[in-house]
């Protein structure tokens, strides 16, 4: 009997330990970030260069309804009506959307890409299916949202908000409709007061924008993206923050500009950078014509190569002649070359020799199946430091963009320069070569790594200054951790890193004359 | 899938060997004890590998990795505090590789398990005896190793907490035992910042889901020979599916049913040697590996309070 006693003693001792001793919740980094509290509220970025827009009143917004008609006295009830029984879940999303519209945004576009970034199995034949982007719940889900496809959707989607917001603070100067908190001091106000003027509501810009972008971009979750959509407009009604028809007329410019750049996506040739296999054999005819060995697909079976046209696409900072007269990087090193071999060598001495500080930098830029992106990874190192920079919602935007622009165009010079050379991986050339990653399924030469990264440290760099050797730093450990990973050579990093602070430096070159500096 | 592997050690070696696989003779997951002072260590191996896997619930191959393979080289003991209460402990040594593909393997030392072993109980009922155990288990990492490699990473470097009811039943040479085991997982910490499941998460963190164990094992036991047949159930309280072509993840929902056999021979001549092989195969998965594994280990026995009388062979638990 004692034994027995003594054996549930331990038993339950042990069991309530497991239990008791542990809560497993984990925090994200951003889930309790302060509310925008901007330093600066940009007064004049009605005056700010947009991309696309001839000009901030090309769609033009309706003036505001009296503040002391009866319809807006009747949405200030709105707002008390929210606020006089507030449930947990409601303040939480005030709490969550008050950190800044673009930047809530961004992550969320950040979220769909990983979901989306996997690579469509094969059919039984041996081929591989295509995602339709008029059919996007069928398997492969539409989009296969891989680095290049990811650069894209972050460019437009954060230029769109960027252009919208620069009409909407026009509007604002114009109309200078103020806040519901300054019409009527008995609307509480659940988020830091501004006296920028609410009319159109840039939450609401932003949220229209992102909206009417992912209709394009991610056709399929159309109903987490609407579910966001109501959360976010509810939220700034619930704050306080705006009327019903400050967020009306925000949302509904913010379509609008961003249906410009819908058309402008429609027609910048991504939609056919898949290319077909007249092209994939044309590609490695014409490699071999060269006297090079060509790029061969590593994976079984046999998978086309990633989007072999996407240097073809429209770029956002530069021309295509600019691109190939001044960017595109010069050949690589002939795979005949005793250079070649030299850096094949070396990777094959990275394959075979890891070490844990080696892996974690692998890892922790790889970046690759099921992730963000590499420029993903850019947004979310560039957010984390706007979230500190006390930034205007507009101001978010004109950076974001600035830097997703970049990415984009890196995007479009690094899948030019692969195809234009189509250069072999070196596991190819040497099968003793394993990788410490997966092995991106298209040609080596630049790293596309390389050149995101150094496009981004370049602009952020600029952006923010006293981060700048930071971002140098980390570029030059991304590009590094690709070496590391046995997946690109020497010569694939540095003139990747080369072409990345070239495309840089053109958005620096729009950022001093945007008028925002 | 590799992960499956690597799993099905980390489930072993952490939480118990309570793979079959796994199932060496003296080892936390049976209901043989180690004499007072009588210390039973020995080295092991083990081979296992898969060509198919579970991809959430669907079965399919990779062309890409083909076979993986996971060997282990470790080393088992099993020290007698009393005759009543045993302390056990296991520690391997981990190789990964995938026959095909460009993917490279890796290897290194896994986790440290510790186990206590007591027998709470024993009684006559009817023409044989039952017994009844309790056993408490901690593993924990003994290196800094990769775990989000998935399916190659050597281990999930998780620290587990485990405790576990078992019941044993032996009439003449035949025997019956049977145990459920809980296994806490701590979170564990990975190289990137931020990483997607079913929802995008922003922390180097990983919420690990606990896990539960059933084991029932049957067949013939005396002082010289064990040879039972084992049927085991991992199953991941809590995790996610691998989605369509993703890779795996350490907090997948990674279940499996094994079959396999157990031989344990107390050598004649020498009968504080001892001599233990298997193997299993998984009959049922999901989001792991269809491993089939075999293992072979020699177990020798010291009489640590000096006496000359301690042999390899078993305890009997009637």
């Amino acid at each position: 009997m004692k034994k027995i006693i003594f054996f549930l003693v331990i038993l339950i001792a042990a069991t309530s330990l497991l239990f008791v001793a542990c809560n497993k919740n984990i925090e994200n980094r951003t889930d309790n970030t302060a509310a925008l509290n901007p330093a600066n509220i940009d007064l004049n970025a009605g005056t700010w260069k947009p991309v696309l827009l001839i000009g901030p009143t090309e769609f033009p917004v309706a003036a505001p309804i009296a503040t002391n008609s009866p319809d807006y006295i009747a949405q200030i009830n709105e707002i008390k009506t929210w606020q006089a029984d507030l449930t947990g879940a409601e303040q939480a999303s005030v709490k969550y959307w008050s950190a800044g519209a673009v930047f809530r945004w961004n992550e969320i576009l950040r979220e769909l890409v990983a979901k989306h970034n996997l690579p469509p199995y094969q059919n039984p034949d041996g081929t591989y299916p295509a995602p339709n982007a008029n059919n996007p719940l069928a398997y492969p889900q539409f989009p296969f949202a891989n680095p290049p496809y990811a650069a894209r959707a972050y460019a437009y989607f954060s230029a769109a908000q960027y252009d919208a917001l620069v009409a909407a603070w026009y509007y604002k100067m114009l109309y200078n409709r103020p806040a519901p908190y300054t019409v009527d001091a008995t609307v509480n106000v659940l988020i830091p007061k501004s006296t920028l003027p609410s009319y159109p509501s840039e939450d609401a810009v932003v949220e229209g924008a992102a909206v009417e972008m992912l209709k394009l971009l991610f056709p399929g979750d159309q109903d987490f993206i609407q579910q966001k959509a109501e959360e976010h407009k509810r939220a700034r009604i619930i704050a306080g923050a705006n009327v019903r028809s400050d967020i009306e007329a925000g949302e509904l410019l913010g379509k609008q500009v961003a249906q410009k750049f819908v058309t402008r996506a429609r027609g910048d040739r991504a939609g056919t950078a898949g290319g077909n296999q007249t092209v994939w054999t044309q590609l490695e005819t014409d490699c071999i014509a060269r006297g090079e060995v060509p790029w061969i697909s590593q994976e079984t079976p046999k998978r086309p190569p990633m989007l072999p046209l996407f240097g073809k696409v429209k770029t956002f900072l530069f021309d295509s002649l600019t691109m190939v007269t001044q960017i595109r990087p010069a050949a690589p090193p002939s795979t005949s070359s005793q250079q070649f071999k030299d850096e094949t060598n070396e990777v094959l001495y990275y394959s075979q020799n890891p070490t844990r500080e080696r892996m974690r930098i692998i890892q922790f830029w790889a970046d690759g199946v099921a992730t963000f992106t590499p420029p993903g990874h850019w947004n979310a190192i560039a957010a984390e430091d706007f979230l500190k920079q006390n930034f205007s919602e507009v101001r978010w935007a004109r950076n974001m963009a600035l830097l997703n622009m970049a990415e984009m165009d890196a995007a479009v010079v690094c899948w030019d320069a692969k195809f234009t050379y189509f250069n072999p991986r070196p596991s190819q050339v040497d099968p003793r070569i394993k990788t410490l990653t997966g092995l991106p399924n298209f040609p080596s030469y630049i790293s596309g790594h390389s050149i995101f990264s150094a496009a981004a440290a370049t602009i952020l760099g600029h952006i923010i200054p006293a981060r700048a050797t930071d971002y140098t730093n980390m570029a030059t450990e991304a590009e590094m951790s690709r070496l590391y990973g046995a997946i690109h050579y020497r010569s694939d990093i540095e003139k990747g890193f080369t072409a990345g602070v070239k495309v840089g430096n053109y958005a620096i070159q729009r950022a001093v004359t945007d008028g925002a500096e | 899938m590799k992960k499956i592997l690597r799993q099905n050690r980390l489930i072993l070696l952490l939480i118990l060997f309570l793979q079959g696989g796994y199932s060496f003779a003296q080892t936390d997951i049976d209901a043989i004890m180690m004499e007072k002072n009588a210390f039973c260590v020995g080295p092991m191996y083990s081979y296992s590998s898969w060509k198919n896997y579970w991809e959430g619930t669907l079965k399919r191959d990779n062309q890409n990795l083909g076979r993986v393979s996971t060997q282990m080289v470790g080393l088992m003991g099993n020290y007698g505090i009393t005759r009543n209460l045993n302390a056990l402990f296991s520690a391997p040594y981990v190789i990964t590789k995938a026959s095909a593909g460009t993917l490279h393997g890796l290897k290194g030392i896994q986790d440290l398990s510790l186990f206590l072993k007591l027998r709470a109980l024993q009684k006559k009922i009817g023409y044989g005896r039952l017994s009844l155990f309790g056993i408490g288990g901690v593993s924990f990492p003994l290196s800094n190793y990769v775990a989000d490699y998935l399916p190659l990473s050597i281990g999930l470097h998780s620290k587990t907490a485990s405790a576990r009811i078992m019941v044993d039943y032996q009439r003449g040479n035949l025997f019956v035992t049977g145990s459920a085991t809980y296994v806490y997982r701590d979170n564990i910490k990975i190289d990137r910042d931020a990483y997607y499941t079913t929802e995008m998460h922003y922390t180097n963190e990983v919420r690990m889901p606990d896990g539960a164990n059933y084991n029932f094992r049957a067949g013939f036991r005396n002082q010289r020979m064990i040879a039972e047949v084992i049927l085991n159930n991992w199953t991941t309280l809590g995790g996610f599916d691998i989605t369509r072509n993703n890779m795996p993840f350490p907090s997948n929902k990674m279940n499996a049913t094994t079959v396999g056999i157990n031989l344990k021979y107390v050598l004649p001549p020498l009968p504080q040697l001892s001599i233990v092989a298997g193997g299993s195969t998984t009959v049922a998965g999901r989001n792991m590996g269809q491993a089939t594994d075999v293992y072979g280990s020699f177990f020798y026995v010291f009489n640590l309070a000096g006496k000359k009388k301690s042999t390899g062979k078993t305890t009997k638990t009637n």
